[in-house]
């Protein structure tokens, strides 16, 4: 049951992310984008990872790509159905990433430690265990992500906007 | 037929995301796919994290966090990266990368 239910997010996600890259229209890969987002959180959540799940759906379903689309219908111009063009490189592009990604399923093939079947997960609430990592161990990377966030926001603003001079 | 789904299958869709990401990368024209592209290789990362949590860790959540992390960053990343955009393309009325072969104007 669970293996067909993976398939259908692991397919729902990769199709998807054939799509962004392969759609001439920028709108279209923007929505595509969202529905690669919603199957890797269904793949976390078969993970035993329910948090990291829904800040995927939050942050990156919700955020960053309503962010996207905003970007892409400030910036266009002309006929969206010819917005994301390849450049002339292209073919070297799917060398590249075909050659790279030949040698990740070769690694992956080939090392037998990680042919693995899941073992029982003794972690029973694992937000509650998040949260008190987060304010125990790693508390000082969590203040500087927040400290990041606030000056990205602020650095964003400036830039998009522009600082008026006064006087 | 006997196939369960391992450790091997979540990092073989992982590194799909990731290929699939990095061929947008050095195609697109656009630089708005451009980054779209950056973040399916963040996700497929993150994925990894996950799943190498989820098999090899199982009573410890130090890859959720390295995930938590991650998708901070990304968010982060993404705000200035379009902010970026939108500030270029105020003064040279494109998005392609193709013509952004200045430092200066």
């Amino acid at each position: 049951m669970s293996t067909i239910v993976f398939f259908i997010f692991a397919i729902l996600a990769v199709a998807a992310a054939w799509g962004v890259v392969t759609s001439k229209n920028i709108v279209h890969s923007a929505l595509f984008l969202a529905l690669t987002f919603v199957g890797v959180a269904a793949l976390y959540v078969m993970l035993n990872a329910e948090f990291i799940a829904a800040v995927q759906i939050l942050v990156y379903t919700g955020a960053v790509s309503i962010m996207v689309v905003f970007a892409v219908m400030l910036t266009l111009r002309g006929d969206v159905g010819e917005s994301s063009p390849e450049n002339k490189k292209w073919g070297w592009g799917l060398f590249v990433a075909g050659l790279v990604f030949v040698m990740i399923t070769a690694v992956i093939l080939t090392n037998a430690d990680w042919r693995i079947l899941e073992g029982p997960w003794t972690i029973q609430n694992s937000t509650a265990a998040l949260s008190n990592l987060l304010l125990t161990n790693y508390m000082i990377p969590f203040e500087a992500a927040a400290i990041l966030l606030t000056v990205a926001l602020v650095g964003a603003v400036i830039l998009a906007k522009g600082v008026r001079e006064n006087k | 037929m006997n196939f369960s789904v391992g450790l091997s299958t979540y990092l073989l869709v992982g590194a799909m995301l990731f290929c699939l990401g990095l061929y947008g990368l050095f195609a697109k024209k656009n630089v708005v796919a451009i980054l779209m592209s950056i973040e399916l290789m963040l996700n497929a990362v993150n994925l990894n994290f996950v799943a190498f949590n989820r098999f090899l860790a199982t009573d410890r959540l130090i890859g959720n966090v390295a995930a938590l992390f991650v998708i901070v960053l990304a968010a982060a990343e993404v705000a200035v990266g379009l902010a970026l955009v939108i500030a270029i393309y105020r003064s040279r009325q494109t998005t392609n990368v193709d013509e952004f072969n200045w430092l200066k104007w």
